[in-house]
C-alpha cells in the first residue's frame, strides 16, 4: 500500500493540484446527461492531471452526484434490499480491504457501529468494477468497493440531524477500525456516508473513471449535479483515498497555511461544546484528520461547521474570506460580517478555486488572490456548466446565454431548490445580516488604540550599561549595523549580495540564537508566492488579542478581543495590555522567561516546566493575556531562548486544551531581526514587545549614530519589521498575519528530534541536533559576554562577522587565504596551489563548513582503480554548468568570460534572467562563443523571446533561487544602462520587478504547462526546472518530473546573488546536501529518477564538493560564487549598490574596466576540480560518474567531537530506498513529451510548409478544441530558425481557428504570424507573443453580447515583447503582466492588468478590474474610462493619469481601435471610432512616472542632437 | 572614489633633519574622516588577515578592526572608534606610527587605486584618544593573587604584561635596560616615535598595577630560576636582539658598529645627559650603513640628523620594481620600491636616494691607526642554484671601495641572546628561538610562555603585540583552568 516514510521521503509533504469541473441543471431536474457531460468534461481535463511511471496509472479521478435513488432502488431490489423512499435513509460508498476475511472483519465494525448509533442496516451492494485498464500499481492497491444502505430511524426529524448522525457513524467506523488490529486495515475509507451525495472515486487516469465504475454509464444513474476532478499529485505512491470529490468538495490549489489551520483547529476542540451532537466530542475529534491532504482536511473542517448548523455558503465565508481590510467599495455589513468571524477562525490561506456542494445547493468560489482559474457558461436550457477550463464540453454557442469567470474572493451559488443561481452580493448579504454583527464589534472587540494609556517612562540606561544588556542577547555590532540602525532609518528590510558561506547553526562554534536553526520554508511549484508590495489590497497585518469563544456558537461575546494593527509592541502598548485588568472581559498576568544560567540544560527544563504549570494557573485563574517576560535577567538568571518559551507554551496549551482561551505576548529583549520575529509569529504568539531593540534605537540616537527623533526611529523599525514579515509570509503565498500565526512554515535544521516534538511540535527536524543542554549552554555563552569575571580593553559589542568576513568570528569558506590561493591557482594554472586551496576547504573541521564536511567517502585501496582508467577531464566537464547570472547582475565582460570559458571546456552556462545580446549568437572569430547554453525563463520574462528561446540547448525554469527563494527581484533604474535597457528590452533608468510568481505557474499543472510551452518553443531543448532545496523538495521534483521537465536542479540556501534580503539569504531554504538526497530518494521511489537529470548547486567549491553530490544523486553540477572569484570577485558583497571594485558586479563602465578576469582562468578551475574529481574517482573505484550517482553507500558520516555538530544523524540523508531491479537510479530514458499530438505537427506544420521554405504566404481555417494547447509555437519556432528574429513579412500567415482554443493559444509566435481564433480562450493566451498576431472574438453566432461576457482566461500575454492582438470580449485577471512591447486592443479586463508592464501599448475599451498597473514602469494603457471609476481601480503608486492630447498619440490610439473594429467586428469598436472626438476625452492614460521622465530626458536630448543611444545614455546618466 | 588618498604630510626633510621631533605633520579630522571615507567596508576585509606569507606579512597581525573604526572615523564617532580600537590594540599609538602598515598592502581599494590610509586614522585615534583624556587607567577590579613575571618590556613583554593584568594577576616586568620599552625605547628614532608617548603608555600601565623592575636582566643580575620559583607563571619577551655580523676582513676596526648600538646610544644621549653608554656621533662622517631594513634607514635618518659629510646605504637585494611584480601579487605585501623617510631626507640633502644595490662588502680596510677607512665591495647577482635556492654570485669587474670612517650594520638580528632560555632550560627551534606553537606560547618548561620576537625571531611590533596578547591569554587559562582574554 501506501509507501510509508523513509530516509527523507515523508508523505505528509504531497501535494496535488488539478482540474476541476461541474455540471448543473439549474432547476434541480435530475437526469443522467448531466453524468455523461460532467464526465466528458472529466475527459477533456485530462490533460491537468498526471500519471507517473506508469501510464495508465492515474494520480487520481473522481465524480460526486445526488444520489441516484432510482438507480440504487433498481439495484438493490436485484439483492433483496428495499430501500425506504428517497431521502429516507444514507448511502455509504466504501473501500474495504480486498481480501474476504478482511473486509468481513471491517463489514463487522461498521455493522456494529450502525447499531450502537440506534440506525438499521439496510444492506450491502458490491459495487461493480473493472480493472482491466488499470496500471499495475494502481491495482496493487486496489480496493474492495462496496455500498452500505443505512436507514433512518424515525426519530431521527429533519435531514441534518441525519447528516449528522452518518457524521458520527462515520467517525465512529473510522476510529474504531483505526485503533483496532485488524488486518489490512489501511484499506478502509469511506468515501461518502450521506442521504445526499454520493461519490464515486479512486486511484484512476481521468478517462478510467467511468470504465471502471461501469454503474455511471447506467442510464438509470440521475443527478441534478455532478461534480468532477482530476489530480495531478507530485508523487504517485498508490493512494485511492486522496482522489477527490471529497465529501462537499473538489479542489484546485493549495492550503498554504494548512499546518497552522489544522493546530488551531485541534486548540479550539477543548472549547466544543454543542448539544447539536449526542455523544462525546472526544467521539468526533480530531475533527481535521492527520493523513488527509489538504484538500481533505479542509473537507473536514468544511464539513464540521456545516453540521453545526451553518449554512454553506457561510462556512465557505468563514474559511475563504475575502480580502476585506483594505477593500474600497465593501459595504460596512459585509466588513462587520467577516471582521467578527476573524475573531473566531483565521483564513484558510492559499490558491484556491473550489466547488462544493451539499447535495441540494452548487457552488464555487475562489481564493483572496484569484490564483486559480475558473470559467462559466449558463445555457438557455437552464445549465450550468463550471470548469477550470472553457470548451470541456461541446455547446452550441447560440445555446450560451452568458460567459463568465469566478472572481478573485466572489462566489458563486446555484440553488437547485430555488432554482436560481444566486449573485455573489445576493448570498453574502443575506448571510451577513442574519446577526447584529456591526452592533456586537461595537459593543465587544477593542481597538488597541482605545486602551487605557497610563504610561510611565522609564529611567535611561547608561551606554555602558545598555552594552551590557545588549550583549545578554547576543548582540552584535552588524546587527546595530546592518540590521536594528538601517531598518528605523530606511524602514525597509536590510538586503545583502552573494550567498552565504557560513556554517548553519548547529556548525557554527559561535552560539546562535534559536531562531537561526530554524529555516523558512517557501512556496515553490504547487503554489506562488505573492507579491505583497504591488498587490498590498490582499495582505493584512492585524491580530486579535483575547480568549476565543467556542466556534459552534456564534454569540456577542465570541468577539470581546482585542484588535492590533500589527503583532510588534511599543513599551508603552506593552503597559497598556500590563495594566487592562480594569476592562471588563480582560486579565492579564506577566510569566517570566528566565533561568538559572548555571544549571544548564536542566535547569532551563524546569523553568519551562515551571512557565507552562504557571501559564494553565493563570488561565484557570481567567487570565487571558499572558505576557511572558525576560526583562528582569541578571547575573544569575539568563532569558530562556524566547522562541523555546513561546512554542514550547503554544503546544503546552494545545495539549491542556488552553490556548485559545487565552493570548500570548512577547516582551524579550531577544527579537531584532525579521525572521525573529517571524519565527514567534510562526509558533504561535501574537505580539511582540522587542524592547532591546527600542532601547538599542535610544543608544545610536544618543550617541550619535542615527539622526533621527526617537519616535521616528521606533516608527521606521516597527514598518521596516512588519514589511519583513509579510514578506516572509507572502513567500510562502500567505497573505494574512492571522493565518500566518501559528502556520509553522518552518523547518529546524540541526535541533534534536525530541526537543522538537515537544516544544515545536509538528516541525520536521530531519537530521536531529542539538537538545536542551547546548541551547543553554549557548545562553550561557553569550550572558557570560555580558556578565565576564573581568574587564579587558574595548568594552564593546563584537563585530558579529556573520554578514561579512571578520577575522576571529564566525567562519566564513571564502576568506582572504581561500580567495587568494584560488585566484592566484586559477591564474597561474597552478594545479598544486588549487589543490592547497581545496586542502583549505575540504579540511577545514573547526567549524566543519557544510553537511558534506560531516561526510567521509569510503575510500579503501582495494577498490581504488588506476588513474587514467577514470573518464577523461573533457568528459567530465560536460557535466559543469555556471550558474544564472543574469547580464544586469553582473557585467558584460564577466558574462561573457563565463560563457566563452564554459563553451570551452564542453561544459553551459546560464543566462540568468536578464535575456542575452542577439550579437552573441554569432561565434566569435577565434572559434570562441559567447552564447549561453542554458537560457533562462524566470518570473520576469526579460529578453525572453522566440529567438531566445530556439537558441538554447536548455532552457531552465526558475522556480526559485537559492539566495531568495520565493521572492522576486527588482533592478533598480540606476543599473538599467542602455546595453542593459536594450537586452531587456525595456528603457533604461527605468526600475525593472520580476514578480515573485510566475504568473503563469500557481500550481503543479501549470508548471508542466509551461514545460510543454517552451518544449514546443524550442523542440530540440532540453527543460531545466530550477528548484530550491526545502523539505518536501523530493515531492515536488517527482511532480516536476511527472510534468516531463529533462532536467531538475536543487539548489542549495547558500548560493550567490545580486541582492536578497538578509533574511532570505541567511534563513530561507536548506543546504543541498539535503534537498537533493530527498529529491534523489523520492524519484528513485517513484521509478522517475530514471527519467530526469539531476543538478544541483550552491557553494560548489572543490572536486569532493562534487564527488559527494554525485554520490547523493546528482548528474550536473553547478558553479557561481567560485566561478567570479577566479575572475577577481573578492567578495565586497556590495553587488546590489554597483560599486563593484573589481568590475564583476557592475554595469559602471568606469568600473568595469578593472575587470581583470579571462576565461582561461575560470577554463583552469573547471579543468582542476574534474581532475582533483577524478583523483577522488579512482580511489572509490569508479571509472565514470554515471556509476557513482546515488552511491550513498560510499559515504559514512564523519566522526566529530564537535560540541554541536556531534548530535546530528545524517543516516537519513544517506539512506539507500530498497527498488526492484529494473528501477533506473540515473537517467536513462527520454522524457516523452507528447509533441506528436500538437496539432502543429499534425497538421500546421504542413500547412505552413510553403511559408517556411519560401516565404510564401498561407492561408487555413481549422477547428480548435481545449485539448489543443500551444497552438502554433511549433511552426513559429520553425519561422524564427530560418528567418531570425525578424520572422517574415505581416500575416505570411494566416491561420483562422473555430472553437475553444486550449492554454497557451499562439505561444512566442514570431512575426509574419497571425492566428484568428473566433470561439473563445483559455490561460495563458499569446504568452511570451513575439511579433505576430492574435485576433480573438466569439462566434458569430453567439446571442450574447461579447462586450459583455468573458472570452480569454487570465494571464494573457505574459511576458509578451512584440506583436499585436485584439480581443473582443472580456479578459480574466492579470492581462498583459510583465508585457514589453504587445499593442493589444480588449474590451474589459480583470484584477491586476498590466502589472509589472515595461513597455508596449494596452487600449481597454471599457472596465478594468482593482489594483490596474501595480508596478508597471514602462509602456502605456489607455482606458475608456465611460463612467468615471477607473481612478479607484488603479494602482497609482508608480503611474500618473493623464489625458490624451498629443495628436500623433491619439492618431496610433486610433489606428489601434480602428484595427480592432476591422479585425473583429466589435461593435463596441465601431462605436468608439463612430464618436472619436467625444471618445477622445473620455480616455484615461496611463503612463508611468519613471518612464516619462526618462521618455522626456531622451527626447531633450535628441532635440540637442544627440543620436539615439548617445541620448539614451546620456538622459540615463542625468537621472541616476 | 570620491576621496583620493591623502597621508599626514611629513615636514620638509630639509627642516626636520635638524631636529629630533615627529616627522609628519597631522591631518585635520575633516581629511581624516574622508580618508576613512575611503573604506569600502568589504566582505572579506583582507587587512585583517595577519598572516605570514613567503616571509611577509598580510593584513594585520592583530586584526585590527579596521573597516568598523574606519567607519567610525568617517562618522566623527572617535571615541566609539578609540573603544574598537583598543579592542584588539594594546598600544595603537606605537603601531599607528611605526608599524609597516601590512593591512596597507592587503587593502581591497589597493586593487584598483591607492589603499585607505589606515596607519594615519589609527594613529588619529589614539592620539586624539589621548588628547581628549579618554585613555584612563583602568585598574582591574579584583586580583587573582596569581602573580606573574614577564621578562622584556619590548612591545611583546608589555602586551603580554597589560592583558595578564587585565585578568587580576598580579604582573612583574623585569628590563634589563634602564628604561621601559624595549626597542620601542631604543631601536626605534624618536622622529617616528617620541619617547614621551612610549612613557605615557608605561605611566598607565603602572597606575593599571603593573610593577616594573628596571636594570636588572634575568639571568645575569636574578637567576632564571628563581623566577620560576617565586612566580605562577613566566612569560619570556626578551626579544631577538642578537645582531647578524658581517664576519669579514677588517671587522675590528673602529668605527664599525652594529646599528642597534648606534641607536640605543643615540637615545640615551637625547633623553638625559648623563648617558651611560658611549655615544656615537656620525657628525661630519662618511657613513655607510649596510642593510637595507628599516632599522637601516633608522641609521640613515639619525645619521643625518648627527650630521654627516657622506651618506650610503648597501643594500644585498635588487632593487624592487616600481610596482608589484607578478610574483607578488594582491594582497601580499607589496614588494616595490618606497623611498622611506630616511632615504628622502638623504635625498633632500645629497640629491640622490642613498642605497645602492645588490652590493657585496668584501673587506674593510683601515687607516693604519685602527680605524676603518673604506669599504670594499663588488657587485653581486641572485641565481638559483640546483636545490632552487637563490644565492649571490659575483660579478666580475665591479669591484668598488667606498670611503668611510662610520660603518654602520644593520643587517638583521639572529635569536634571542638572553641567558634566560638557557637557564630555565627551555627548547629552542631550528633558530634559536623559543620553542613553542603560535597561539599556545607554552615552551617546553612548565608555567613558562614565550612571546614575540624570542619566540618568533625578528618581526615586526605589531606581530609582538599579537603574541604577547596571546600568550598572556594561554598563561591566564593555565593559572584558571578557562580565560576570557581574547
Amino acid at each position: 500500500m501506501m509507501s510509508s516514510d523513509q530516509g527523507l521521503y515523508q508523505s505528509h509533504h504531497e501535494h496535488d493540484a488539478c482540474g476541476i469541473g461541474f455540471v448543473v441543471n439549474i432547476q434541480g431536474k435530475q437526469s443522467h446527461q448531466i453524468v455523461e457531460q460532467a464526465l466528458t468534461v472529466l475527459h477533456n481535463l485530462d490533460h491537468r492531471g498526471a500519471t507517473g511511471s506508469e501510464k495508465n496509472t492515474g494520480d487520481g479521478a473522481g465524480i460526486l452526484l445526488q444520489i441516484p435513488h432510482k438507480f440504487l432502488d433498481d439495484s438493490c431490489q436485484g439483492l433483496g434490499i428495499t430501500l425506504p423512499g428517497r431521502g429516507q435513509y444514507g448511502v455509504g460508498m466504501i473501500f474495504l480491504p480486498p481480501g474476504r476475511e478482511e473486509r468481513l472483519a471491517c463489514e463487522k465494525v461498521i455493522k456494529e457501529v450502525v447499531k450502537e448509533e440506534e440506525q438499521e442496516v439496510l444492506g450491502w451492494r458490491k459495487v461493480p468494477t473493472d480493472n482491466f485498464y488499470l496500471g499495475q500499481s494502481a491495482k496493487d492497491a486496489e480496493p474492495s468497493v462496496r455500498q452500505l444502505f443505512i436507514g433512518r430511524s424515525p426519530d431521527i426529524r429533519t435531514e441534518l440531524e441525519f447528516e449528522r448522525k452518518l457524521y458520527v457513524i462515520r467517525r465512529k467506523i473510522t476510529k474504531r477500525i483505526e485503533n483496532s488490529d485488524l488486518a489490512d486495515k489501511e484499506y478502509l475509507y469511506i468515501n461518502s456516508l450521506s442521504s445526499r451525495t454520493i461519490i464515486y472515486k479512486g486511484m484512476l487516469t481521468s478517462t478510467q473513471l467511468k470504465d471502471f465504475y461501469p454503474d455511471l454509464t447506467d442510464p438509470k444513474m440521475e443527478s441534478a449535479l455532478a461534480l468532477v476532478h482530476s489530480r495531478f499529485s507530485t508523487n504517485t505512491f498508490p493512494n485511492w483515498k486522496l482522489a477527490h470529490p471529497f465529501r462537499y468538495l473538489i479542489h484546485n490549489g493549495e492550503i498554504n497555511t494548512l499546518r497552522g489551520n489544522q493546530n488551531w483547529m485541534h486548540a479550539r476542540e477543548a472549547q466544543l461544546s454543542t448539544d447539536l451532537f449526542d455523544v462525546d466530542m472526544d467521539t468526533l475529534t480530531p475533527i481535521i484528520q492527520e493523513d488527509g491532504s489538504d484538500s481533505a482536511k479542509f473537507d473536514n473542517c468544511l464539513e464540521f461547521l456545516l453540521l453545526s448548523g451553518r449554512s454553506l455558503p457561510h462556512a465557505m465565508m468563514m474559511m475563504i474570506p475575502e480580502p476585506w481590510e483594505k477593500h474600497e467599495s465593501m459595504d460596512d455589513e459585509m466588513k462587520a460580517f467577516y471582521e467578527y468571524h476573524s475573531c473566531l477562525m483565521e483564513p484558510w490561506d492559499g490558491p484556491a478555486s473550489i466547488a462544493f456542494t451539499d447535495g441540494k445547493m452548487v457552488g464555487a468560489t475562489l481564493d483572496r488572490n484569484g490564483l486559480r482559474p475558473s470559467r462559466y457558461y449558463v445555457t438557455s436550457d437552464d445549465m450550468i456548466v463550471l470548469s477550470s477550463e472553457v470548451g470541456v464540453l461541446d455547446i452550441p454557442p447560440e445555446d450560451i446565454v452568458y460567459k463568465d469567470r469566478l472572481q478573485p474572493g466572489r462566489m458563486l451559488l446555484i440553488d437547485t431548490q430555488e432554482g436560481r443561481i444566486k449573485s455573489d452580493e445576493e448570498i453574502k448579504h443575506q448571510i451577513a445580516r442574519e446577526y447584529p454583527y456591526r452592533e456586537w464589534l461595537d459593543e465587544n472587540l477593542i481597538d488597541f488604540h482605545d486602551l487605557p494609556y497610563n504610561y510611565q517612562e522609564e529611567p535611561e540606561n547608561s551606554h555602558e550599561d545598555i552594552i551590557q544588556r545588549q550583549k545578554v542577547f547576543g548582540y552584535t555590532y552588524e546587527d546595530l549595523n546592518v540590521n536594528v540602525g538601517p531598518m528605523a532609518e530606511n524602514m525597509l528590510q536590510p538586503v545583502g549580495a552573494m550567498g552565504n558561506d557560513a556554517p548553519i547553526a548547529v556548525l557554527s562554534n559561535e552560539p546562535q540564537l534559536l531562531y537561526n536553526y530554524f529555516k523558512q520554508l517557501f512556496a515553490q511549484v504547487t503554489n506562488p508566492p505573492i507579491d505583497p508590495i504591488r498587490e498590498e489590497l490582499i495582505t493584512s497585518t492585524e491580530t486579535i488579542l483575547g480568549s476565543e469563544g467556542n466556534i459552534l456558537e456564534t454569540t456577542a461575546e465570541s468577539c470581546r478581543q482585542i484588535r492590533l494593527k500589527t503583532p510588534v509592541l511599543k513599551n508603552e502598548e506593552l503597559a497598556q495590555l500590563k495594566n487592562i485588568n480594569d476592562l471588563s472581559g480582560f486579565k492579564s498576568k506577566t510569566l517570566p522567561i528566565l533561568f538559572d544560567v548555571n544549571r544548564g540544560g536542566e535547569g532551563l527544563e524546569e523553568a519551562l516546566d515551571e512557565l507552562f504549570a504557571a501559564a494553565d494557573k493563570a488561565v484557570e485563574e481567567g487570565v487571558n493575556i499572558l505576557i511572558l517576560s525576560d526583562r528582569d535577567f541578571n547575573l544569575k538568571k539568563a532569558p530562556i531562548p524566547a522562541l523555546l518559551a513561546v512554542a514550547g507554551l503554544h503546544h503546552h496549551l494545545i495539549r491542556s486544551g488552553n490556548r485559545t482561551k487565552v493570548g500570548l505576548v512577547l516582551e524579550s529583549g531577544e527579537p531584532r531581526e525579521t525572521h525573529h520575529f517571524c519565527t514567534l509569529l510562526g509558533y504561535g504568539v501574537e505580539a511582540v514587545n522587542p524592547y532591546m531593540a527600542y532601547e538599542s534605537l535610544h543608544d545610536l540616537i544618543r550617541e550619535g549614530h542615527l539622526d533621527l527623533s526617537f519616535k521616528r526611529a521606533q516608527k521606521g523599525y516597527n514598518k521596516a519589521v512588519v514589511k519583513g514579515i509579510v514578506k516572509v509570509m507572502s513567500k510562502m503565498g500567505i497573505s494574512t498575519i492571522k493565518s500566518y500565526r501559528g502556520a509553522q512554515i518552518f523547518e529546524a535544521l540541526g535541533l534534536d528530534k525530541e526537543l522538537v516534538d515537544k516544544y515545536f511540535t509538528w516541525t520536521d527536524s530531519r537530521i536531529g541536533g542539538i537538545g536542551l543542554d547546548t541551547i543553554a549552554l549557548e545562553a550561557k555563552m553569550r550572558h557570560r559576554e555580558a556578565y565576564p569575571n573581568y574587564r579587558t580593553n574595548g568594552q564593546v559589542l563584537d563585530e558579529g562577522g556573520q554578514y561579512k568576513w571578520r577575522k576571529g568570528s564566525e567562519y566564513h569558506a571564502y576568506n582572504p587565504k581561500t580567495v587568494h590561493t584560488l585566484q592566484l591557482a586559477t591564474k597561474n594554472g597552478d594545479y598544486e596551489l588549487y589543490k592547497e586551496y581545496s586542502n583549505l576547504i575540504d579540511e577545514q573541521s573547526d567549524p566543519p563548513a557544510a553537511l558534506r564536511s560531516l561526510l567521509k567517502l569510503k575510500t579503501d585501496e582495494s577498490g581504488s582503480i588506476p588513474l587514467e582508467e577514470v573518464e577523461s577531464v573533457e568528459e567530465i566537464c560536460k557535466r559543469f554548468k555556471t550558474g544564472a547570472m543574469s547580464y544586469g547582475s553582473i557585467s558584460k565582460e564577466t558574462h561573457e568570460a563565463l560563457a566563452i570559458a564554459m563553451n570551452r571546456v564542453g561544459g553551459k552556462s546560464n543566462t540568468g534572467e536578464g535575456g542575452e545580446d542577439p550579437s552573441r549568437y554569432t561565434p566569435d572569430p577565434n572559434g570562441d562563443s559567447r552564447n549561453s547554453a542554458v537560457k533562462q525563463v524566470a518570473s520576469g520574462r526579460f529578453g525572453v523571446t522566440s529567438e531566445y528561446l530556439t537558441q538554447g540547448k536548455e532552457i531552465q525554469i526558475k522556480m526559485a533561487q537559492g539566495a531568495k527563494p520565493g521572492e522576486g527581484g527588482e533592478l533598480p533604474g540606476r543599473k538599467v544602462y542602455p546595453w542593459i535597457a536594450d537586452v531587456r528590452l525595456s528603457t533604461p533608468g527605468v526600475g525593472l520587478i520580476s514578480p515573485p510568481p510566475h504568473h503563469d505557474i500557481y500550481s503543479i499543472e501549470d508548471l508542466a504547462q509551461l514545460i510543454h510551452d517552451l518544449k514546443n518553443a524550442n523542440k530540440d531543448a532540453l527543460i531545466n526546472v530550477k528548484l530550491v532545496s526545502a523539505v518536501g523538495v523530493g515531492t515536488i521534483a517527482t511532480g516536476v518530473a511527472k510534468g516531463h521537465a529533462d532536467v531538475i536542479l536543487i539548489s542549495g540556501h547558500d548560493g550567490g546573488t545580486g541582492a536578497s534580503p538578509q533574511t532570505s539569504i541567511k534563513h530561507a531554504g536548506l543546504p543541498w546536501e539535503l534537498g537533493l538526497s530527498e529529491t534523489h530518494q523520492t524519484l528513485v521511489l517513484n521509478d522517475l529518477r530514471s527519467r530526469v537529470t539531476l543538478e544541483t548547486d550552491g557553494q560548489i567549491k572543490t572536486g569532493r564538493d562534487i564527488a559527494v553530490a554525485a554520490l547523493l544523486g546528482a548528474e550536473e553540477f553547478g558553479f557561481g560564487t567560485s566561478a567570479l572569484i577566479t575572475l577577481g570577485c573578492i567578495m565586497m558583497r556590495v553587488c546590489h549598490l554597483d560599486t563593484c571594485p573589481v568590475g564583476i558586479a557592475t554595469q559602471n563602465p568606469e568600473l568595469r574596466h578593472k575587470f581583470t578576469g579571462d576565461p582561461a582562468y575560470v577554463v583552469n578551475f573547471m579543468k582542476f576540480v574534474a581532475q582533483e574529481l577524478r583523483e577522488y574517482m579512482a580511489e572509490l573505484g569508479f571509472r565514470t560518474i554515471d556509476e557513482m550517482i546515488g552511491r550513498t553507500d560510499k559515504l559514512v558520516q564523519a566522526e566529530t567531537d564537535h560540541w554541536k555538530a556531534r548530535h546530528l544523524d545524517l543516516s537519513p540523508i544517506l539512506h539507500r530506498p530498497e527498488i526492484a531491479e529494473n528501477v533506473g537510479t540515473r537517467c536513462m530514458i527520454c522524457q516523452n513529451h507528447g509533441l506528436e499530438n500538437a496539432l502543429d505537427i499534425q497538421t500546421l506544420m504542413d500547412i505552413c510548409e510553403p511559408a517556411l521554405s519560401d516565404g510564401k504566404s498561407v492561408r487555413a481555417t481549422l477547428p480548435i478544441k481545449n485539448t489543443n494547447r500551444v497552438v502554433g509555437t511549433i511552426v513559429g519556432s520553425e519561422v524564427t530558425r530560418r528567418f531570425g528574429s525578424k520572422g517574415l513579412s505581416e500575416d505570411t500567415i494566416h491561420l483562422k481557428f473555430e472553437g475553444s482554443a486550449g492554454q497557451s493559444f499562439g505561444a512566442f509566435i514570431p512575426s509574419g504570424m497571425t492566428l484568428e481564433l473566433e470561439g473563445d480562450a483559455n490561460d495563458y493566451f499569446g504568452k511570451g507573443l513575439s511579433g505576430g498576431k492574435l485576433i480573438l472574438y466569439p462566434s458569430k453566432n453567439a446571442r450574447f453580447d461579447p462586450a459583455e461576457n468573458i472570452i480569454v482566461g487570465n494571464v494573457s500575454f505574459y511576458g509578451a515583447t512584440s506583436g499585436q492582438a485584439y480581443i473582443r470580449g472580456k479578459a480574466g485577471e492579470r492581462f498583459c503582466v510583465r508585457n514589453s512591447g504587445l499593442h493589444a486592443v480588449v474590451e474589459s479586463v480583470g484584477d491586476h492588468a498590466c502589472e509589472y508592464m515595461t513597455g508596449g501599448r494596452v487600449v481597454v475599451l471599457g472596465e478594468t478590474g482593482r489594483n490596474f498597473a501595480a508596478g508597471m514602469s514602462g509602456g502605456i494603457a489607455y482606458i475608456l474610462d465611460l463612467n468615471q471609476q477607473f481612478h479607484k481601480r488603479c494602482n497609482t503608486n508608480r503611474v500618473v493619469l493623464e489625458q490624451l492630447r498629443d495628436e500623433d498619440e491619439i492618431d496610433q490610439v486610433y489606428e489601434m481601435v480602428r484595427r480592432h473594429a476591422e479585425y473583429t467586428d466589435s461593435h463596441r469598436g465601431w462605436r468608439v471610432l463612430a464618436k472619436w472626438d467625444e471618445m477622445i476625452h473620455r480616455f484615461v492614460k496611463v503612463l508611468p512616472k519613471d518612464f516619462k521622465k526618462m521618455q522626456q530626458s531622451i527626447e531633450k536630448a535628441q532635440q540637442e542632437g544627440l543620436d539615439k543611444d548617445e541620448a539614451e545614455m546620456e538622459a540615463f546618466l542625468q537621472n541616476k | 572614489m570620491e576621496f583620493e588618498r591623502k597621508e599626514a604630510p611629513g615636514r620638509d626633510p630639509k627642516k626636520r633633519v635638524e631636529d629630533w621631533d615627529q616627522l609628519h605633520e597631522h591631518l585635520t579630522e575633516e581629511e581624516l574622516q574622508q580618508q576613512g571615507a575611503r573604506c569600502m567596508d568589504c566582505g572579506i576585509p583582507f587587512c585583517q588577515t595577519g598572516e605570514d606569507k613567503k616571509g611577509r606579512t598580510m593584513g594585520c597581525p592583530v586584526h585590527n578592526l579596521i573597516p568598523e573604526w574606519n567607519d567610525l572615523v568617517y562618522k566623527g564617532k572617535w571615541k566609539e572608534a578609540l573603544h574598537r580600537l583598543h579592542k584588539t590594540n594594546n598600544f595603537p599609538e606605537f603601531t599607528g606610527r611605526a608599524c609597516p602598515a601590512p593591512c596597507e598592502g592587503s587593502c581591497v581599494l589597493g586593487i584598483i587605486e591607492p589603499p585607505v590610509a589606515i596607519k594615519n586614522i589609527e594613529q588619529a585615534i589614539i592620539d586624539k584618544g589621548f588628547e581628549e583624556g579618554w585613555v584612563q587607567p583602568h585598574p582591574p577590579e579584583s586580583r587573582t593573587g596569581k602573580k606573574v613575571a614577564v621578562v622584556g618590556s619590548g612591545p611583546a613583554g608589555l602586551s603580554a604584561a597589560a592583558q595578564a593584568n587585565k585578568a587580576g594577576h598580579h604582573v612583574t616586568v623585569y628590563e634589563r635596560d634602564e628604561r621601559i620599552g624595549g626597542l620601542l625605547m631604543y631601536g626605534i628614532p624618536n622622529m617616528k616615535l617620541e619617547k614621551s608617548v612610549v612613557e605615557r603608555r608605561i605611566d598607565l600601565l603602572r597606575e593599571e598595577g603593573i610593577e616594573f623592575v628596571t636594570g636588572t636582566e634575568i639571568g645575569t643580575d636574578i637567576p632564571a630560576p628563581e623566577l620560576t620559583k617565586k612566580y605562577d607563571a613566566v612569560i619570556l619577551a626578551g626579544g631577538a636582539t642578537k645582531p647578524r655580523d658581517l664576519k669579514i676582513e677588517g671587522r675590528d676596526l673602529d668605527g664599525i658598529h652594529f646599528a642597534m648600538d648606534f641607536l640605543h646610544a643615540n637615545v640615551e644621549k637625547l633623553l638625559d645627559d648623563e648617558h651611560k653608554k658611549e655615544f656615537i656621533s656620525a657628525g661630519d662622517k662618511d657613513v655607510i650603513v649596510i642593510g637595507g631594513g628599516d632599522t637601516g634607514t633608522d641609521c640613515v635618518s639619525t645619521s643625518m640628523r648627527h650630521g654627516c659629510k657622506t651618506l650610503t646605504q648597501f643594500e644585498i637585494l635588487p632593487k624592487p620594481p616600481e610596482s608589484r611584480g607578478e610574483d607578488n601579487p594582491w594582497p601580499e605585501w607589496p614588494h616595490i620600491y618606497k623611498v622611506d623617510y630616511g632615504q628622502e631626507e638623504a635625498k633632500a640633502r645629497f640629491g640622490d636616494d642613498p642605497r645602492e644595490y645588490q652590493v657585496m662588502t668584501k673587506k674593510f680596510v683601515g687607516d693604519g691607526e685602527g680605524n676603518v677607512k673604506e669599504l670594499h665591495t663588488v657587485r653581486i647577482e641572485w641565481k638559483t642554484n640546483e636545490d632552487g635556492r637563490k644565492v649571490p654570485e659575483e660579478i666580475p669587474g665591479t669591484e668598488k671601495v667606498w670611503k668611510a670612517d662610520l660603518v654602520l650594520l644593520a643587517m638583521g638580528f639572529l635569536g634571542p641572546e638572553n641567558p634566560v632560555l638557557e637557564q630555565l632550560e627551555v627548547e629552542r627551534d631550528e633558530r634559536s628561538n623559543a620553542k613553542a606553537e603560535h597561539g599556545d606560547y607554552h615552551t617546553s618548561v612548565d608555567g613558562v610562555f614565550a612571546a614575540g620576537d624570542m619566540r618568533r625571531g625578528q618581526s615586526l611590533i605589531v606581530w609582538a603585540i599579537n603574541e604577547g596578547r596571546g600568550a598572556a591569554r594561554e598563561c591566564d587559562r593555565y593559572l584558571m583552568g578557562t580565560t576570557e582574554l581574547p
